[in-house]
C-alpha cells in the first residue's frame, strides 16, 4: 500500500517535483540526489506516520530540505551561501508550504501553472542543442519519463554503466557550459521547438523499430514519446507542429500490433490485419491532427500525420486516397527535399493509378550512385514498370530491389511480388 | 559567466579589407552590448614559435604546436548570462561564415 504510494508517485509526480528543484537549486545533478533523499525519506516514514495528503507536495519539500543539507555538507561551492539564502526563503513556518501545494495544483485548470513551466524548462534544457543527440535522448527519457537509468540503459541497449556516464556527462555540461534552465526566448523559440520534436519523434522511432525480441522492453519508448508528446501539446497549447508530432506518433503506434505476425515477423502495410489497429489511438491521432490544421500553418509533422491518417482510415489498401498522399508527399519534398520522400512519393503514384508519372519521377534517382543500393527506389520502380506493363524491366528491378535487401522477410516479399509479375 | 570564443578559419585564409570591415563591425556591436571583456586577431602561424621545457631546457620550433588545416586566428571574450548569449555572439563572428568558433566556458577558480 504504502510502496505503491511512493512508486505512483515516482512516476506520475518525479518528473515535475524534478523540474521545480533544479529551478530552486539551480544544480541538475543536486537536484536529482535531493529527489532522491526524499523519496528514501518517504519510504522510510511513509509507513510509520501513514501516507501524506499531497504526496508531491511533501516530496517537494523534503527534498528542498534535502538539497540545503547536502549544500551545507558541500564546502568549496562558490555561490552556497547566496543559494541556501535563497533556498531558506521559501521555508515557510508549515511544513508544507503553501508555495508547494500551489505548485502541485492541476496544470489543467487553464494557463501555465508554475509546475507546469517548470517541466517546459526541463524539456528545453534536455533538448538543448549544444549537447550530443544521444545524450538529449536519453537525458529527456530518464529527467521527464520518471525511468530509472538502469531502465533507460536497457530500453537504448547499451549497459547501465555507459548510459551513466552519458548522463552524468550531460548534466556536468549543462551545469559547466552554463546551459539555461528556461523556456527559450521568443526569437530562439521555434528553432529550439524544432529541436524537442525531434528528441520526442527519435525516442518513439527507437521503441517503433524495436525488433520483435525485444518490442517488450523497448516498445515502451513508443509509449513514452507518446506520452512526452501529451505533455508538450498541454504545455504549448495550439501548436500545430507540436499537435501533428502527437497526431503521428499515436496513428503510426495504432499499427504496433499488426506490424508483426504470430511468429513475430514484419508484416507490410498493405498486407496487415487492419482489425487489429487500435481505434482508440486512431481517434485520439485524429482529432489532434484536425486541431493542427484548424490553425492553418502546415509543418512537416503535420504533412507526415495527415499521410498516416488516410492510411489509417482507409478501409483497405485499395482504397487508399493514394492521389492525396502523393500530394502530400510532393508537399513535404518541396518543404525538405529528400530521394526518399520523391521514392514514397512515386510508390504512391504508382498505386494511384499513374505509373507514367512516378517513372519521371524516379528516373533521375536511378542515375544517383549513393542511391544505387537503396532497395525501396528499386522495388518503386519495379512496381511502377509493371503497372506500365514493361515485364521484363519490372523482374529486372524486382532483382535489383532483392539483392539490396538483407533483411529475410522483406525479401521474401519482394520475391513474392516479382512472381506475380 | 565568460566565454572565451576561439575563431579557427582555414590557414589560407586571406586577410582583406572586408575582412577587417566586418570584424571592425561586430567588435563594435559587441562592445556597444557592453558584453565585451577583451578580443584580437592572432598574425599568421608563419609567425608562431612553440616552446617546450623538457629536463629543464627550452626548446624552440619554428610555426605553430600541431599542423593542422585550420588555425587559431583570434579570440573573444565575453561576460554574458548564459551559453546561449555566447553561442548567439559567436554565430554573428565573421568567421564563423567559412571558418569554426569554438565556445569554451572560462574556468571559476572557487569551483574547482
Amino acid at each position: 500500500m504504502v510502496e505503491e504510494a511512493v512508486s505512483r508517485a515516482f512516476r506520475e509526480e518525479g518528473p515535475a517535483i524534478l523540474a521545480t528543484l533544479i529551478r530552486q537549486v539551480g544544480d541538475f545533478t543536486l537536484a536529482e540526489d535531493a529527489v532522491q533523499d526524499a523519496f528514501a525519506a518517504a519510504v522510510a516514514t511513509w509507513p510509520r506516520d501513514g501516507v501524506p495528503e499531497r504526496p508531491g507536495a511533501w516530496i517537494t519539500t523534503t527534498a528542498r530540505r534535502k538539497a540545503i543539507d547536502r549544500l551545507r555538507r558541500e564546502r568549496g561551492l562558490a555561490d552556497r551561501i547566496e543559494r541556501l539564502a535563497a533556498l531558506a526563503a521559501r521555508e515557510g513556518s508549515d511544513p508544507l508550504s503553501a508555495d508547494d501545494a500551489d505548485l502541485l495544483s492541476d496544470p489543467a485548470a487553464g494557463g501555465l501553472t508554475p509546475i507546469a513551466d517548470d517541466r517546459l524548462r526541463l524539456l528545453f534544457t534536455c533538448c538543448h542543442p549544444a549537447l550530443s543527440l544521444e545524450a538529449r535522448v536519453a537525458l529527456t527519457v530518464k529527467s521527464l519519463g520518471g525511468l530509472t537509468t538502469a531502465e533507460v540503459a536497457h530500453a537504448f541497449l547499451v549497459s547501465e554503466p555507459t548510459m551513466y556516464q552519458r548522463l552524468t556527462r550531460a548534466k556536468r555540461k549543462i551545469a559547466a557550459a552554463g546551459i539555461p534552465y528556461r523556456v527559450p526566448p521568443p526569437e530562439l523559440l521555434p528553432e529550439r521547438r524544432d529541436g524537442v520534436l525531434a528528441v520526442i519523434y527519435l525516442v518513439f522511432n527507437e521503441g517503433y523499430a524495436a525488433s520483435a525480441g525485444d518490442r517488450l522492453v523497448r516498445g515502451e519508448l513508443c509509449g513514452e514519446a507518446i506520452r512526452l508528446g501529451r505533455l508538450l501539446a498541454n504545455l504549448l497549447p495550439g501548436d500545430p507542429e507540436v499537435l501533428g508530432l502527437l497526431a503521428l506518433m499515436l496513428l503510426q503506434d495504432a499499427r504496433r500490433d499488426a506490424r508483426t505476425d504470430a511468429r513475430g515477423e514484419y508484416v507490410a502495410l498493405d498486407r496487415q490485419d487492419r482489425a487489429r489497429w487500435d481505434q482508440g489511438r486512431i481517434a485520439e491521432g485524429t482529432h489532434a491532427l484536425n486541431q493542427a490544421i484548424a490553425a492553418r500553418q502546415p509543418g512537416p509533422y503535420q504533412l507526415q500525420a495527415a499521410i498516416a491518417a488516410l492510411h489509417a482510415t482507409a478501409a483497405d489498401a485499395a482504397a487508399t486516397d493514394w492521389i492525396e498522399i502523393a500530394t502530400l508527399y510532393a508537399e513535404l519534398d518541396r518543404r525538405a527535399p529528400s530521394p526518399v520522400i520523391r521514392v514514397n512519393r512515386a510508390a504512391a503514384l504508382a498505386f494511384a493509378g499513374a505509373p507514367e508519372a512516378g517513372l519521371e519521377l524516379v528516373r533521375p534517382l536511378l542515375d544517383d550512385p549513393r542511391l544505387s543500393a537503396y532497395a525501396p527506389l528499386h522495388a518503386a520502380h519495379a512496381e511502377l514498370l509493371r503497372r506500365t506493363g514493361a515485364i521484363d524491366a519490372a523482374t529486372a528491378a524486382y532483382d535489383r530491389a532483392i539483392a539490396a535487401t538483407a533483411n529475410a522477410v522483406q525479401r521474401a516479399e519482394l520475391e513474392r511480388r516479382r512472381a506475380a509479375v | 559567466m565568460q566565454y572565451m570564443l576561439l575563431i579557427y578559419t582555414p590557414a589560407d585564409t586571406p586577410r582583406d579589407a572586408s575582412t577587417y570591415g566586418a570584424y571592425m563591425a561586430f567588435t563594435e556591436e559587441l562592445q556597444a552590448s557592453g558584453q565585451m571583456v577583451a578580443g584580437d586577431g592572432l598574425e599568421g602561424i608563419d609567425a608562431a614559435t612553440t616552446v617546450r621545457v623538457r629536463d629543464d631546457e627550452t626548446l624552440l620550433t619554428d610555426g605553430p604546436f600541431a599542423e593542422t588545416k585550420e588555425m587559431l586566428a583570434g579570440y573573444y571574450l565575453v561576460d554574458v548570462p548564459d551559453l546561449d548569449t555566447a553561442l548567439g555572439w559567436a554565430a554573428k563572428i565573421p568567421g564563423a561564415a567559412f571558418g569554426s568558433i569554438e565556445v569554451r566556458p572560462v574556468m571559476v577558480y572557487d569551483r574547482v
